[in-house]
């Protein structure tokens, strides 16, 4: 009997990975337990092992593939009692040759999605990078300009970031700063804000922010308020960031966005970046802001790819949207992964005829009304797409200031997309109803069209 | 609590014990000004007076360098008159005017000074714990020689991230100094009520702080602690905790009826125990000083206290425009 060895998920967002090392070869006898191979995601480096026992008949995917997707056969093994064994093993040089099969099974990398009009020079070069590599290329810039901006946070260090959104770092800027905690996120987020008010820059790394939670009051009460309560003498420069809202499978008490909740107060800017080339220069930004930033990121879209400037100095100003898409008879409203959906939605709504502005808000706080309301004064339709619950929701929001300041425009009432109001199922099915999808933002759109 | 009596310490400088006594006297009567103020209703909101703990604040201002931070809780008027924060402005905070620390926008428990290294004035009980060990932190990571007094009171003492900062500080060896002020009721909930080993001065033993109680009672036992625990945070051994074991005399609050205690149980320490009146007849008794300079003293202090209520009650009201600065740096 043969049996696939499946390529295999490492987290809960894992979609696909580079088959990095071999540790086994054809003609080898695998017990359960034995360790096969080495696979590597953007994220980490982990070694994988048998979970059967036989011969290895075949490899199918060459060690250093890269995008091998999960749950695609990358081996074939034999049962060693069964008949066909000794035959396969006599065939392994001929299926060595055939290995460029497993092209087949994999995936083409993402291709980085169009921005219709970045906000750089044409002239200027730009690369290809992850989410994940301009925020950390953001932070080390920024350490190595300021002396005072540190780096703070559980795992960020040793391990190189939960996430490994902090690589590299500990190597060039020693464990003076870039500092490992204990997880005890109250504890340290407010000696973090106390080393603000003297005089540091601390960048906080939650490894989620549904752990900001248990800091929230050193956050609120302790880093927003101060500038206020002593009358502009002293305050906290600096960030909060990590990965928010859903990640893929991992139920209620860690898939939350807190884009509202940190919305709503007074004393902090809020951002939530979709791109790759946003997040590094709102990163930059937040890090030189002298008030304290909340920096929203998503652990899916770590992964995802997007051209950067190369660019000595890359800065984006807070409060400041940016319209991906232009289009005239309806506008969408949303921000960080809410945007996924928002593209995908107006690219399809495209084929059927209807032209739909997109705009990232990219900040929460300050928000930028005013291309919010140009656009909808054009389009006389919103629609707003977030990933929190619909209480009290940004889109809630947004849909107040445009009765305010548009109403007389409005063809049709705002729309807000948002996660469904329970919290976040574990199951499959059930999370996939919980979130906010394309096909629900295309049947608002169409709704407010056709009304 | 231990009831030393405060002896002459031949070492002490007639100086030193003057200036104790003055600087405790303006807390006192500021205090009970800002009483008065008070039930006058020119001062609104919460107010939380300091009046029988003013040995804490002045035996460790008199331990502490001019370059070192503190950093308190809403309990926080004394501080900033030990510090050497003008009276008018903290009188002017109280009753919510422009010439207030924090131009009326803080209140009794939020005042601030750069210039006096006060880093406030804190209202959530603890939180102002790890912010003392990030001033600290801040300290060290700038390579400065400074100390951040923290002080915190025995309820406090029960709060989570007093430990998460416990263990950090200690990790990092952080020179701050945690200083509880025991006064022995947590608003209403005296010690043994709330506290499970009365001894909280052993609570960082766990993480390897050494710790001592301290007559807080006594201004020079507290101060000579203050030096001790400052000489080990500078010489770069990490914090180091200090139990003042003090007496409030007020209610928690201006609000608060203290029924949880006996009129007698204050009396008594009031009469037994006052940390003023001790230094006051030391003064007196060991001939360092007269009772006509004493007088003096109290006059002079009275002057400035009264004076500092006329400024606070002068003070022109906020500029309604103020509501809408300094929510953004």
């Amino acid at each position: 009997m043969t049996i696939e060895i499946l390529m295999p998920a490492l987290s809960p967002t894992m979609e696909e990975g580079k088959l990095s090392k071999w540790f086994i070869k054809e003609g080898d006898k695998v017990s359960a337990g034995d360790i096969i191979a080495e696979i590597e995601t953007d994220k980490a480096t982990m070694e994988f092992e048998a979970v059967d026992e036989g011969i290895v008949t075949k490899l199918i995917v060459t060690e250093g593939t890269d995008g091998v997707l999960v749950n695609s056969a990358i081996a074939l093994i034999t049962d060693e009692n069964s008949e066909d064994a000794i035959d396969k093993k006599i065939s392994i040089e001929k299926v060595q040759t055939d290995t460029n099969l497993s092209k087949a099974k994999v995936k083409n990398l993402v291709k980085p999605l169009e921005d219709n009009e970045p906000e750089w020079d044409t002239a200027v070069q730009t690369k290809t990078q992850t989410v994940r590599e301009a925020i950390r290329d953001a932070m080390a810039e920024e350490m190595r300009r300021d002396e005072t901006v540190y780096l703070m946070g559980e795992e960020v260090a040793e391990y190189q970031g939960a996430y490994k959104v902090s690589q590299g770092l500990l190597d060039e800027f020693g464990s003076k700063r870039v500092i490992d905690t204990p997880i005890t996120e109250h504890g340290f987020a407010g000696i973090a804000v106390g080393s603000a008010f003297a005089g540091l820059r601390p960048i906080v790394e939650f490894m989620t922010f549904n752990f900001s939670m248990q800091a929230i009051d050193q956050i609120i009460n302790s880093a927003a308020k101060t500038l206020y309560m002593s009358g502009g003498q002293m305050g906290a420069p600096m960030v909060f960031r990590g990965p928010n809202g859903a990640a893929a499978r991992v139920g209620a008490q860690h898939s939350q966005d807190y884009a509202a909740w940190y919305a709503h107060i007074p004393g902090l800017k809020v951002v939530q970046p979709y791109s790759a080339s946003d997040a590094k220069g709102l990163m930059k930004t937040a890090i030189r802001d002298d008030n304290p930033i909340i920096f929203l990121e998503n652990e899916i879209l770590y992964g995802k790819s997007f051209e950067v400037p190369l660019l000595e100095d890359y800065t984006v100003p807070l409060g400041k949207a940016r319209i991906w898409r232009e289009g005239t008879d309806a506008t969408i409203v949303s921000f960080g992964i809410g945007m996924q959906y928002a593209l995908e939605a107006a690219e399809q709504l495209q084929a059927d005829g209807v032209s739909v502005e997109v705009i990232d808000l990219r900040t929460l706080r300050p928000i930028d009304y005013e291309t919010i309301i140009k656009s909808v004064e054009k389009t006389n339709r919103c629609v707003t797409v977030e990933e929190g619950f619909p209480v009290g929701s940004i889109g809630n929001h947004l849909s107040a200031v445009i009765m305010e300041r548009a109403f007389d425009y409005l063809d049709a009432p705002v729309i807000n997309c948002t996660g469904k109001d329970v919290p976040m199922p574990y199951a499959a099915n059930l999370e996939k109803l919980a979130l906010t999808t394309t096909a629900e933002v295309i049947s608002a759109v169409k709704k407010i069209i056709y009304h | 609590m231990a009831t030393k009596k405060v002896t002459r310490k031949s070492t002490e400088k007639k100086g030193d014990l003057i200036k104790f006594y003055q600087n405790m006297l303006l807390i006192r009567r500021f205090e009970e000004k800002a009483g008065q103020l008070y039930g006058m209703g020119l001062i609104g909101g919460f107010c939380h007076l300091y009046i029988g703990q003013e040995a804490v604040v002045v035996g460790l201002e008199a331990a502490a360098k001019e370059s070192d931070k503190r950093i308190t809780s809403y309990r926080d008027h004394g501080h900033m008159l030990a510090c050497g924060m003008d009276p008018n402005g903290v009188m002017a905070e109280l009753t919510g005017r422009s010439g207030g620390y924090s131009k009326g926008k803080g209140g009794s428990m939020h005042m601030f000074s750069k210039e006096n290294n006060f880093y406030g004035g804190h209202g959530i009980v603890g939180a102002q714990v790890p912010l003392g060990a990030g001033l600290a932190f801040a300290d060290k990571y700038m390579e400065n020689e400074s100390v951040t007094f923290t002080y915190f009171g025995d309820g406090a003492a029960n709060q989570g991230q007093v430990y998460e900062t416990f263990n950090m500080a200690a990790l990092w060896k952080l020179p701050v100094i945690f200083v509880i002020e025991n006064n022995q009721y947590a608003m209403g909930t005296a010690q043994e009520r709330s506290t499970s080993s009365p001894e909280i001065y052993t609570r960082g033993a766990s993480f390897g702080i050494k710790g001592e109680a301290v007559d807080g009672m006594d201004v020079v036992a507290v101060r000579d602690a203050g030096l001790k625990a400052a000489a080990h945070c500078r010489a770069g051994k990490g914090p180091y905790i200090l139990e003042i074991k003090t007496y409030r005399y007020r209610g928690h609050s201006m609000s608060d009826p203290a029924k949880y205690r006996t009129r007698e149980e204050v009396q008594k320490m009031r009469a037994q125990r006052d940390p003023i009146e001790s230094i006051r007849s030391l003064l007196v008794s060991e001939k360092l000083s007269t009772e006509e300079e004493i007088k003096i003293i109290d006059k002079e202090i009275k002057e400035i206290v009264n004076s500092c209520a006329e400024y606070a009650k002068e003070s022109p009201e906020v500029p309604a425009e103020e509501l809408w600065t300094d929510i953004y740096a």
